[in-house]
């Protein structure tokens, strides 16, 4: 950790989520539910300056770990974002997100008249092409491209 | 079919599952009346009227001896109080053994089946799937044709919104087809329909003209509406109304098996001297619908003649 990492003060231990666009920033807060954590500090920043990306958002939870599953949600919002395990404010493990083959009940339908939009349950979505990715909504059949989902 | 025996789409059957289909639907036409059903109830829910397709399950369903529950309009529902599209299923499926269902949203029927209890029929879904009418056409192919392995199946008219002809496409991948489209720029074959065809080897031609030499080689006609609606452009609607109607005296050179069918309803696309041509096929067609729907009543429920 340095450069201008080092604003977002240090954590001694849990999750650091590093280069995430900042214009997703807000969703990556909201796919995890860190507006829900009471009990852990979260340390944000937001647009700074990054030699891979020109700008990007990190944030830092401390005394959190997420499973697997919950992390990949973030590939359907932020698919190149870097995940560090700190312990003891030391990097025990790096990891990447990948992207699960169904995605359930995070991803908006952009069909109106999909039944997904108009009756309260959650949706469904398969990848059904790779590069560029596209999801196929289960119920309306519709393919989407992932850079243009929304979430729900 | 998956989903407790419902049937939400033809994408997904095999060349197996439409095979024994259809034999089904052939010993239905043998004899229609047969009191199998008599201990059943079919619920028909039509949240948007059709009367055809309403028609034809719940003729197919009293000739099988069952009885039937259900409304043909939405409005006389308790959906127009705001209840949910699952209780209303979690209702029905109470008092009968099946639901039969036709719904003005896409995705409304995989919905239905995944939660019902009972097995659920499609009896169309928005723009999405329409498994009945396509079992229908391949029965209409079969019977008429005796086969449906490498024919040659020419789609004429609106092939962009046309949701018959996707499902057709779909349906026929296990049997060697030969597609020509006809149709004009506007309403031409989506790419993805086309992408379908070459990653799984199926050949096709496509054309604007429509003339008797085009189809001289055809062993079905599919014909399908040319809706003005769908025109962005008024200019070309008004060039190609008339291009894709279907006339007698087009018929003189074509093969003596091939056969012309249309969903219904038709308007002017096929001019009426070729109802009395013996290429026409298209109220046996629909007469089709009868059976192969026994049939596919009968399979969700498990029973086989």
């Amino acid at each position: 950790m340095k450069r201008e990492e080092l604003m977002v003060a240090a954590i001694q231990n849990g999750t650091v989520i590093d280069h995430i666009p900042s214009s997703r920033l807000f969703e990556v807060v909201r796919l995890l539910h860190l507006e829900d954590i009471r009990q852990s500090s979260i340390m944000v920043g937001y647009n700074l300056k990054s030699r891979k990306m020109g700008h990007k958002s990190i944030i830092k939870i401390s005394d959190k770990f997420f499973t697997d599953a919950e992390l990949n949600l973030l590939s359907v919002v932020a698919p190149n974002v870097t995940l560090c395990i700190i312990k003891d404010f030391e990097v025990v493990e790096k990891k990447r997100v990948t992207l699960p083959q169904t995605i359930a009940g995070i991803v908006k339908c952009a069909n109106p008249k999909c039944i997904t939009n108009n009756e309260p349950m959650p949706t469904r979505f398969v990848v059904s092409q790779e590069d560029p990715i596209m999801l196929r909504c289960e119920y309306c059949e519709k393919e989407q491209s992932l850079e243009k989902v929304k979430l729900v | 079919m998956k989903e407790n025996n419902s049937l939400v789409t033809i994408a997904n059957l095999s060349r197996e599952d439409i095979m024994h289909l259809l034999h089904q639907a052939e010993k239905f036409e043998r004899e229609p009346n047969r009191t199998i059903l008599s201990d059943k109830v079919v619920a028909t829910l039509f949240f948007e009227p059709s009367t055809r397709t309403r028609l034809s399950f719940e003729t197919a369903a009293n000739r099988l001896g069952a009885r039937v529950i259900g409304f043909t309009d939405p409005k006389v529902t308790s959906s127009t109080k705001g209840e949910t599209l699952k209780d209303t299923i979690m209702m029905v499926s109470n008092y009968a053994d099946v639901i039969v269902m036709r719904h003005y949203l896409e995705g409304a029927a995989r919905y239905a089946a995944e939660i019902s209890p009972v097995p659920v029929i499609n009896a169309g879904d928005g723009a999405n799937q329409h498994p009945t009418q396509t079992l229908l056409d391949l029965y209409s192919i079969y019977k008429t044709q005796g086969t449906l392995d490498n024919l040659h199946i020419y789609l004429v008219g609106d092939l962009k919104y046309g949701r018959t002809v996707h499902s057709l496409i779909m349906a026929m991948r296990h049997f060697n087809p030969t597609f020509h489209f006809i149709a004009p720029k506007e309403l031409a074959m989506p790419e993805e329909y086309k992408i379908y065809c070459q990653n799984r080897n199926i050949p096709f031609v496509e054309e604007e003209e429509f003339n008797a030499d085009i189809i001289a080689n055809a062993d079905i006609l599919y014909m399908t509406r040319v809706q003005r609606e769908r025109f962005t452009d008024l200019m070309e609607y008004e060039r190609v109304k008339d291009v894709y109607i279907l006339k007698a005296s087009m018929l003189k050179d074509a093969k003596p098996t091939m056969k012309v069918l249309h969903p219904l309803p038709r308007v002017n696309e096929i001019a009426y001297d070729v109802d009395d041509d013996p290429h026409a096929y298209y109220f046996q067609q629909a007469r089709n619908g009868l059976y192969a729907r026994q049939a596919i009543i009968c399979n969700t429920l498990g029973i086989t003649v």
